[in-house]
Formats: C-alpha cells, structure tokens, sequence
C-alpha cells in the first residue's frame, strides 16, 4: 500500500516534533484560528518589534496538515517584516488553490511540500487554517 | 435458502459501475452516513418522471392520478413498513431533520412552556437536539440530559428519575450514530407515558438495520430518512399518532393543505395533506416504496445476521491492533454496525486521508453529536459504518490499512 505523497517526510516531521509548537508568555498579537466543520484549532501568537515579526509561536490542536502546516509557517515567518509575511501567506493559499507558478511555488521554501493538497479540496481548509489567521492577525 | 451475496451487490448500479471502472472502486463503510441504492430504488424514482409526471393531488386527468396512486401507494407501505394504524399517521418529508422539525415547531411550540422541561440524550444527533434547544429557549422551559454509560446504554433507573411531572416531551435517538448501540425506546416511551409526556425518536439510524413496529413501541412520533435505508435523498418520513396530529397547527402553510381559503383566513385540509404544504416529492416517495420493498425481499433476518459477522470481524480485527480504542459496547451486538474508534496520536481527519489512499471510505469528525464526543472526551473520531452489502474482504482490507497507519504518519509500529 502506497501512502499519499502528502503526508511527505517533512510533513510528519513537523507534526510529530514541531519547533514552534509552545505557549509564547509575551506575545503581541495573539488569534484564534478556527476550521468549525473539522475542529482543527490553531492560537497563533507573534511578537513583533514595530513592523518585524521577531518570535512566533502556536498552540492548537487538529489534523497533520493543519498542524505541520502552521509550524513550517512559523519557521518561515518569523524575521520577516509584516508585508512579506502576508505576501508569503498569499502564495501559500495560491499554491494551494493550484495557481500558483513553478517560481512562486518555488520561493515557498519548505510550505512547498504541502503543495499535493491542491489536489484534495477537503483538505485545502486544514492547510491554510494557520496561514489565514496569520494574514488576519497582521491586517489588523 | 441464503441469497448470494455477489448476487445482490449486481442490484446496486454503484457497485458495478465500480467494477466497470466507471467509478473509482472504493470500500464503502460510510452507511450511516447515507447508503447506496438497487437500481429498483432509482428505477422507481425515474418512472414516475419518464410515465406518471404529473402533480399528484391537483388534476384529474390520467397522469395526475397516476401520480397520486404512486404517492399515496407509498404511503400505505410506510405504514405497513413500521406498523402505524393508518396512512394518515405518515407524514412524508424532506428528511429525518425536517420531521424532528415539524414536531418542534408545531408540537413543541404549542405544548411546551415556561418551566417545563424537555428530556434529551447526550447520544443525540444535532437533529434531534438543536431543534428542542430552540423550543425550550423560545418558550422559557428547560432542556434536560439522559447520560449513556460508557459502553452506549441508558440506565433506565436513571431515566426514571429524570422524567418528572414537569416533562413534557422525551427527545431520544433509537440507535446512537456514534456508539450503534440501541436504546430501550419501549421502556422509555411507557416512563414517559406515566408521566404525561410524550416521545419523540429519531429513528434515522435504526430503519435501515431492524424492525420497526410504533405500535407495539408505543411511541408518539418517529422520524426516518429514506436516504439510509436505501431509498432516494429527499424523502423522509414522520409518524405520529392520529391523535396528536390531528390537534396540531400546519408547520409550513401553502399550496394543497387546505380546505378552503378566503382573503384572511383558511380551512386547513385533514391529515396527513395538512402537513405536506407544497408540492410533494413523490418520486422520492415511490423510490422509498421501491426501498421498502427491496427490504421485505432481502429480509431483516439476512440483512442482520451479515452486519452482525461482518461488525464482529472488523470489531475483534480492531481490538487486535496495538494502539486502537473503540468506542462503545464490546459487544458486536450492541453496535448496529457502527464501529467509532480513534487511533493513537493520529488525527482522525489523517486516519480517514490514509484510508482514501487505499480507496477505502470511512468518516471522520464530529458526526453531528457534539455533546456526545465532549462527553467521551474527544473533539473527534473517525467512524466506520457497515450495511450488509459489505464484504468480508472490504473488511479486511480495512483492518490491514488501520494497522499501518501510525507507521506511515511517522510513528514507530
């Protein structure tokens, strides 16, 4: 039996021992992510130095992808300042809807392993759960 | 003689065309969901279109009777099917949801109020909850919880107790569509009796797998989907006894449930046509007869004695496995071919993914009972629903997948 090239090594790897997965005393901006329909939850929590994401971390609880999928954000994100952050999530959710380009999927780094859950629509929401309130906490 | 199993799965066009490759083949273990139909189900539905179509109930040309006999046919099969004593107790439907509704709104609403009390299971499905805590919010009563034990039974000790002179309306699901196991509705209804409440069941997941006799049950309404028991989407029945629905208000108002109608008042029409305002689905309904009929030639006795080998050797495949819990009875018995279970570390979303890679269908989620995965502790399982059209090698192929799983998320063995 074959696995889905989905659930990839780096995939599991995040998911079973994620970096960025712990309560962050002094963040600055804290926000629940929610998928309602599958329960998959992420408390995605940034400290930033004025327009610079300097730490980040989540805590959450929920399926493979959703949570694997927020801890390679982190490990993107954080020293990044907030315009790149949110023009990196952009991509991530290009990617994932597959119209992002070999280039762009390409300037994704790591989050380009998810990019097969293009391919499985029930899953889009899990991989985008903690890229969406990334981009949310940011805009405000 | 037995049926051969082969035999009956050719009846269901799904199957075959899955072996014609038309259809990516799958195992299909989500029967509680919904279930697959014989083509004499989907047949039914398309003559009515292709040879009857007309509105039923309105013209009195030849294909709007038609129309009519097909409907009303169908009527008097339910009520043989679950034993009622008349067609006027048949209430057809979209759906078990909108049954449980009409009784809510037109029942609840007008029966129930300030400082009453409502009783529900924690085992209940969103449909039979969400809609008595609207009646019970609205009117100012109170929603009252029947626990389970942690195998799915009801103590009816403890049931007793909850049922008071404040009850009026006792809400319980036949057979839980988490744990399968089925509830001592009988017993329930007379407690409820003795105390001048009336019972309403959900019987979504029950009409598919067992007998249904409301007389001899004794209960005042029970609402099915025809979609579960092999019958089309989009039809679903309310019983209710004669009595009762007759006093009731409409619970929508329109076309054809009337008498008469003047600028700022209405006769409403006798039952059942009083709760079926609009026109009806009656291609549903004869595909539900069809169902019916499929059902009374397969027989119960068949159909139980495979769901109960084929849950019991996917249950004793499941305990095998390190790693694995079950939820519910350890009984096989006791599970109406529902088996939710939870693998170690693994969410149930990645559980259900691994198995779509070995073209096997299970659930996975909430399964509409919140309150009652909250009182298990978890935030969701996956869940495998089993009907007698199963195999013994779906089974097996399942089993094998499970006990890869960990392995192939990453987890030692």
């Amino acid at each position: 039996m074959e696995n889905r090239s989905f659930y990839n090594e780096i995939l599991t790897e995040h998911n079973i021992h994620p970096e960025f997965k712990f309560d962050l005393d002094d963040a600055d901006i804290v926000l629940e992510g929610v998928n309602p329909s599958c329960g998959d939850d992420v408390w995605l929590k940034l400290k930033m130095d004025e327009d610079t994401i300097v730490d980040g971390a989540f805590i959450g609880d929920g399926c493979a992808i959703s949570q694997a999928s927020a801890d390679i954000m982190l490990g993107m994100v954080i020293g990044k300042k907030k315009d790149e952050a949110i023009a990196l999530a952009d991509t991530f959710v290009k990617m994932i809807k597959g119209e992002a380009s070999e280039e762009e999927i390409e300037s994704l780094e790591e989050a380009s392993a998810l990019q097969d859950i293009s391919h499985m629509p029930a899953r889009v929401k899990c991989a985008v759960l903690g890229w969406r309130t990334l981009k949310e906490a940011l805009s405000k | 003689m037995m049926p051969d199993i082969n035999e009956i799965r050719k009846e269901f066009p799904i199957f075959e065309n899955m072996k014609s490759g038309e259809v990516l083949p799958f195992a299909y273990l989500d029967n509680a969901a919904t279930s697959h139909r014989p083509k004499c189900v989907i047949d039914a539905e398309m003559e009515l279109y292709e040879k009857h179509n007309a509105n039923p109930l309105r013209g009195s040309y030849p294909l709007s009777v038609e129309a009519t006999d097909i409907y009303e046919n169908a009527r008097k099969s339910v009520r043989d099917f679950i034993n009622a004593s008349s067609a006027s107790e048949i209430i057809f439907t979209r759906n078990t949801s909108e049954s449980i509704n009409l009784v809510a709104y037109s029942y609840g609403l007008t029966k129930v109020n300030e400082g009453d009390e409502v009783l529900v299971s924690i085992m209940e499905h969103h449909s039979n909850l969400l809609p008595w805590q609207m009646v019970t919010r609205k009117n100012g009563a109170t929603l009252k919880f029947i626990e389970c034990e942690s195998d799915g039974s009801v103590d009816l000790e403890k049931v007793k107790e909850l049922i008071t002179e404040k009850t009026k309306i006792v809400a319980i699901t036949h057979v839980s569509n988490v744990l399968g196991y089925e509830n001592p509705v009988k017993e329930i209804a007379k407690l409820a009796h003795e105390k001048g409440a009336v019972i309403v069941v959900d019987g979504a997941q029950s009409t598919p797998h067992m007998k249904i006799d409301v007389k001899d049950m004794d209960v005042d309404f029970f609402a099915f989907s025809g979609h579960k028991m092999f019958g089309p989407m989009g039809i679903g029945v309310l019983y209710g006894k004669e009595d009762l629905l007759d006093k009731m208000p409409p619970f929508l108002t329109g076309g054809e449930m009337i008498d008469s109608v003047s600028r700022y008042d209405a006769v409403y029409a006798e039952l059942p046509h009083k709760f079926e305002a609009g026109t009806v689905n009656a291609a549903g309904a004869a595909g539900l007869d069809a169902a019916i009929t499929f059902m009374k030639r397969i027989g119960y006795e068949y159909m139980q004695e495979r769901e109960l080998m084929l849950t019991k050797r996917a249950l004793d495949g499941l305990v095998k496995i390190p790693h694995i819990i079950v939820y519910g009875s350890d009984k096989a018995e006791n599970h109406t071919g529902i088996l939710t279970f939870k693998v170690d570390d693994v969410h149930p979303h990645d559980v259900s993914e691994v198995l779509i890679a070995d073209s096997i269908a299970i659930r996975a989620g909430h399964h509409c009972a919140q309150p009652l995965l909250q009182y298990l502790g978890v935030n969701s399982t996956a869940r495998a629903s089993l009907m007698f059209y199963n195999t013994e090698d779906e089974i097996d192929r399942f089993l094998e997948s499970i006990a890869t799983i960990r392995e192939r998320m990453g987890y030692g063995k």
